[in-house]
């Protein structure tokens, strides 16, 4: 049996039909063609499939497609905006903060959920924000390092368009 | 790629019942997913019928009681608890809690009442919900009915919940003052606490009035130090005063023992919490 979902994805609408034990990162990378959410563990634990639902990061591998019905999701492909990189991403560029770059998806956006929580947060809160992400080559403290250059930043430069829901 | 199953979302708590009083052990609730996908996937529970709590009505909200206490729904987030005024305010051992549950994800989506439906021994909640004697509110087609969480967690994943019924919320009642505190030792991996301790006492004319104490993480259970509890009364709440009475306080109960780590290395971490968690409430009389 099959059921509707109706999604909108880094500000496009979706419909689709699927069973109801698709998930949802598999539903964004097979169904929609999206391949910057990843799938590393399946098992809840590295946050490589990390989305933004409803302006909440999520383990996209931890939830049903069925369940987004009527949501609103970002990818990591909805952070660029005119062919940009969010600043986000360029932060950790300049800080040489991704090796393979798996992990992208979901260091880009449990930081800048971290980010827009609190402007300002110190490392600590940086860590903590990042527990739910496994980084297998870098290494944590350029990451740290590079979501920390941009605990100064004002907000509004952290958002963007396609995250409107925020 | 999961088994296949029936996904239902009701509307309505009549509408819900009514499916579990159908589908009985075929259905599984669904609240924010956070056990139960994960469950799916090892294999450990194949549900025929997904019944969704999200669209239903009622759920979300984390209500005041006038005599100061709280109701908690089926759908209220670690975040939600984490973050609301009103649970920070009323609750504060509670949000303590839920601020340390699992990691930035998990509280986003993961619920209190899902965690003691799931009655994993490792979870971090039980430990309060013992010292806040706080009642699961359970609904049937019999009716409402309130269970204190210590009779509903029955052992490890297990409850006394019936196959018809459905968790409306968690009641917990007035707290008493700031004077609480949770310390946990976290396992390495999986973030879940080997021991967690939850304290709250009431200092009255500069003497411990009334003590709680749970314990989570040690055993199959959570379970209350009763008789800590007791031998606190009348006593002075001076920092570091009571060691002397914090030696094997799971002792005498079936400890878990695992690759994480051992029966006699839990018992430790039962009575290190145990001595942080009150020195932590203690720190905080008057604050
Ligand atoms: C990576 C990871 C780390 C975690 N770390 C921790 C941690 O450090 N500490 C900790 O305590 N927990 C931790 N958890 C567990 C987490 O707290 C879960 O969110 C919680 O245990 C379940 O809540 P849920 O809303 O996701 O429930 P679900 O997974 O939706 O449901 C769990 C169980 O409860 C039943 N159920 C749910 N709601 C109801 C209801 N209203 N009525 C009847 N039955 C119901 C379901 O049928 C299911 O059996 C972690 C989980 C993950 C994935
Ligand atoms: S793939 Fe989802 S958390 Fe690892
Ligand atoms: S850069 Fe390779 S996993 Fe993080």
């Amino acid at each position: 049996m099959k059921y509707p979902v109706a999604v909108s994805v880094n500000g496009r609408a979706y419909r689709r039909e699927v069973e109801a034990r698709t998930l949802l990162v598999d539903f964004l990378r097979d169904h929609l063609g999206l391949f910057g959410t990843h799938v590393g563990c399946e098992t809840s634990q590295c946050g490589a499939c990390l989305v933004t639902l409803d302006g909440l990061t999520l383990k996209a591998c931890t939830r049903l497609a069925v369940q987004a019905d009527g949501a609103q999701v970002t990818t990591l492909e909805g952070l660029l905006v005119d062919g940009n990189l969010h600043p986000v991403q360029s932060a950790l560029l300049k800080e040489c903060a991704l090796t393979c770059g798996f992990c992208a998806s979901g260091v880009v956006l449990a930081a800048k959920e971290c980010l827009e929580r609190k402007p300002v947060a110190g490392e600590d809160e940086v860590r903590r924000s990042l527990e739910g992400v496994f980084c297998r080559c870098t290494g944590y403290q350029p990451i740290v390092d590079a979501v920390r250059s941009l605990a100064a930043a004002p907000v509004r430069d952290l958002r963007d368009g396609a995250t409107a829901e925020l | 790629m999961l088994p296949a199953f029936e996904y239902r979302s009701p509307l309505s708590v009549e509408e819900a019942l009514e499916l579990l009083a159908k589908y009985r052990e075929d259905v599984k609730v669904l609240a924010g997913g956070h056990s139960l996908i994960p469950a799916m996937k090892q294999g450990e529970v194949c549900p025929k019928v997904l019944l969704d709590l999200r669209r239903m009505a009622g759920l979300s909200a984390i209500d005041p009681f006038e005599d100061g206490g709280l109701r908690i729904g089926a759908l209220v987030t670690h975040r939600d608890l984490e973050i609301s005024e009103l649970a920070r305010g009323r609750s504060p051992l509670l949000a303590e809690v839920a601020s340390q549950v699992g990691d930035a994800q998990v509280r986003n989506f993961g619920t209190l009442v899902g965690s003691v439906c799931q009655a994993d021994p490792a979870s971090d909640y039980p430990a309060a919900l013992l010292a806040l004697e706080a009642q699961v509110v359970v609904a049937s087609p019999r009716g409402e009915r309130s269970v204190p969480v210590e009779g509903f967690i029955q052992g490890a994943f297990e409850t006394a919940l019936e196959p018809d019924e459905l968790v409306l919320a968690i009641d917990v009642p007035r707290s008493w003052a700031r004077t609480a505190a949770y310390v946990r030792v976290r396992h390495v991996a999986s973030g879940f606490a080997l021991a967690g301790v939850a304290a709250q006492i009431l200092v009255e004319d500069g003497r411990i009035a009334s003590a709680r104490i749970g314990v989570t993480g040690v055993a199959e259970r959570a379970f209350r130090l009763a008789v800590i509890e007791e031998q606190l009364l009348g006593r002075e709440p001076l920092p570091g005063a009571f060691a002397e009475m914090i030696r094997g306080v799971a002792l005498g109960r079936e400890i878990l023992s695992d690759g994480a780590a051992s029966a006699e290395y839990r018992s430790h971490l039962a009575d290190v919490c145990t001595a942080r968690a009150l020195r932590k409430a203690i720190s905080r009389i008057g604050v």
